[in-house]
C-alpha cells in the first residue's frame, strides 16, 4: 500500500490514538504536578529521618524501567484481587488506562519533585528574609515568594520531563491501551505496510514539536515582569546619564 | 515462598539470572555502539560543512524526540523487511530471514544513546578551556595533536557525569527488548508470572533487581568522576 493511502485510510484511527497519548500525558503531568509541590517542600525542609519513605520512593522510580513499574501494577494487581474487590478498587486496576495513568503519574511525581526541589533551593534567601521582614506568614511567603520564583527556575526542566512523559507514555500500548503507539501496532499487524510507522513518528514528533513551543511561549510569560524590568531600567539609562 | 526464587527446576532463580545474563550483555554491547555513534553525531554537528551540521542536527533531534519503543519497533520490523528485501532481489529463492531481537535491541538502543551522547559530547567539546587549545598550537601541535593529547583526555571529564545519566536510563530501556520477544529479565520474568500466577511477587522482584543495578552503577559513575576530577582545584 501507498504511504498516502495509509493515511487517507486510518487517518481516524491515528487521530483517536494520537489524542488519547495526549490525554494520557497532560493527565499524569497533571496529577504529579499537584502532588510534587507538597513532596518537595518536604524534601527540602523536613529532617532526614522523615524525608527517607520519600527518598526511597524516588530512588524506586528513577532506578527501575517505567515498562517495569506499568506491568507491577497492571499485572502485579491481580495478585490482590480478592482485596481489591473488597475494597471496590478492582474496577479501577482492571482497566490498562487507569493502571497506566496510575504509573504514569507516580513516575513523574518523582522526577517533578526532584526538579522542583532544585527550583525551591534555588531561590535566593535573600528573597525570603524580605518577604519575612515585611511581615509575610510562612504559608504567603510560600505562595507569594518561594513557588513563583522556584517554578520560574524550574520552568525549563519540568518542561523536558513531561516530554519525557509523552515518549514514555507510548509503552501504555503494552498493556492493550490504544494510543498513538497501540493503534499504530494494530494498523501494521492488519496491512503490514511499514509506512504506518514512519506516519507514528512524524506524529510523535509534531506533538513535541508543538509542545515545545508552548512551553516557551508559557516560559516568556513567567518571565514577563522580568523583562519589563530590563526594560524600564534600559529606558532609564540615557536620563541617569544627563543627570550626572 | 523462598522456593519460588530458588535455584533448579523447583525455583525460578535461574530462569531470572538468565533473563539478568541477557540483559547485562546488551547493555554492554549497546554501550560501544551508542558512544560510537555518539561521536560522529557530535562531531557532525560540530563540522564546517553545513550539509553534516544539519545531518547531525537532524539525527538527535528526531531520535530523541521519538519515543523508545517506537525506534525499536521501526528498526526490528523496517530492517527485518528491508533485509528481506536485499536477500529476495539478491536470490529469489531464499527464504525470509528473521532479524535477530538482540541485534534490533542493540542497534535501536544504540541509535536512541548516540542521539543523546551526541548532545552531551557537544557540551563536553565547547566546554573545553580554549586557552590550552591555543598554547597546543602556539607550541606548533598540529590539530591531529591537539585533538588527541588536549581536547580527548579533558572530554570525559566534562562528559562523564551526562554520559554515566544516559547509561543508566539505557539500562532501564533494555526492558522494552522484551517486547520483541528477547529472553531478557523482564520477559523471564513474565514468564514465570504465567507459570506461577504471581505478577507482583514476580515483577516486585524484577523492579528490584533493576534497581540494584541502577544503584551500583550510581555508586561506580560516582567514584569514576572523582578520578576524573583529580587534581582539579575546586574553589571551596
Amino acid at each position: 500500500m501507498h504511504p498516502i493511502e495509509i493515511i487517507t485510510q486510518y487517518w481516524p484511527r491515528l487521530l483517536d490514538g494520537t489524542l488519547l497519548t495526549i490525554k494520557l500525558t497532560l493527565l499524569g503531568a497533571l496529577i504529579a504536578g499537584l502532588v510534587s509541590p507538597a513532596f518537595a517542600l518536604i524534601r527540602v525542609h523536613a529532617s532526614p529521618m522523615a524525608q527517607a519513605p520519600l527518598r526511597l520512593y524516588i530512588s524506586f522510580m528513577r532506578g527501575t524501567p517505567i515498562l517495569a513499574q506499568l506491568f507491577l501494577i497492571f499485572y502485579g494487581s491481580g495478585q490482590f484481587r480478592p482485596e481489591l474487590q473488597e475494597l471496590g478498587l478492582w474496577t479501577f486496576f482492571r482497566d490498562p488506562f487507569n493502571c497506566a495513568l496510575l504509573a504514569f503519574a507516580l513516575n513523574s511525581t518523582a522526577y517533578q519533585t526532584e526538579i522542583l526541589r532544585g527550583g525551591i533551593l534555588g531561590v535566593p534567601q535573600g528573597e525570603i528574609e524580605a518577604a519575612r521582614a515585611v511581615g509575610m506568614s510562612r504559608l504567603l511567603t510560600l505562595r507569594r515568594v518561594v513557588f513563583p520564583h522556584a517554578y520560574r527556575i524550574a520552568w525549563p526542566a519540568l518542561g523536558n520531563e513531561v516530554i519525557l512523559l509523552m515518549k514514555a507514555s507510548a509503552l501504555a500500548s503494552i498493556v492493550t491501551v490504544f494510543d498513538l503507539m497501540g493503534r499504530t501496532r494494530q494498523i501494521f499487524s492488519r496491512t503490514f505496510d511499514f509506512s504506518v510507522y514512519l506516519w507514528a513518528a512524524l506524529i510523535y514528533l509534531c506533538i513535541t514539536a508543538l509542545f515545545v513551543l508552548l512551553w516557551r511561549q508559557a516560559e516568556r510569560r513567567l518571565d514577563l515582569h522580568i523583562d519589563a524590568r530590563h526594560k524600564v531600567r534600559n529606558a532609564n539609562q540615557p536620563q541617569k546619564d544627563t543627570m550626572t | 515462598m523462598f522456593e519460588l526464587f530458588s535455584y533448579g527446576d523447583a525455583g525460578w532463580g535461574d530462569e531470572i539470572l538468565r533473563g539478568l545474563a541477557i540483559t547485562v550483555q546488551l547493555a554492554i554491547v549497546t554501550l560501544p555502539v551508542g558512544l560510537f555513534l555518539g561521536f560522529l553525531a557530535a562531531f557532525a554537528s560540530m563540522s564546517k560543512l553545513a550539509p553534516l551540521r544539519y545531518l547531525g542536527f537532524g539525527y538527535t533531534t528526531v531520535m530523541r524526540g521519538l519515543p523508545e519503543i517506537l525506534t525499536l519497533f521501526v528498526v526490528y520490523n523496517g530492517v527485518g523487511l528491508l533485509i528481506n528485501a536485499i536477500l529476495h532481489w539478491w536470490n529469489p529463492e531464499a527464504s525470509p530471514t528473521e532479524f535477530s531481537p538482540f541485534a534490533a535491541g542493540v542497534v535501536a538502543l544504540g541509535m536512541v544513546f548516540g542521539a543523546f551522547a551526541g548532545e552531551v559530547l557537544r557540551g563536553a567539546f565547547q566546554s573545553l578551556d580554549q586557552g590550552q587549545v591555543e598554547a597546543g598550537r602556539a607550541i606548533g601541535m598540529t590539530e591531529r595533536k591537539v585533538f588527541w593529547r588536549i581536547r580527548l583526555p579533558q572530554l570525559w571529564r566534562f562528559a562523564l557525569p551526562g554520559l554515566g545519566n544516559l547509561w543508566i536510563n539505557m539500562l532501564k530501556d533494555t526492558a522494552l527488548v522484551s517486547v520483541i520477544a528477547l529472553d531478557d529479565l523482564m520477559r523471564m520474568t513474565k514468564v514465570a508470572v504465567g507459570v506461577t500466577k504471581q505478577p507482583f511477587t514476580f515483577y516486585l522482584l524484577a523492579c528490584m533487581i533493576y534497581w540494584a543495578m541502577c544503584v551500583l552503577s550510581e555508586l561506580v559513575l560516582a567514584r569514576m568522576e572523582k578520578r576524573a576530577n583529580r587534581g582539579i582545584r575546586r574553589a571551596s
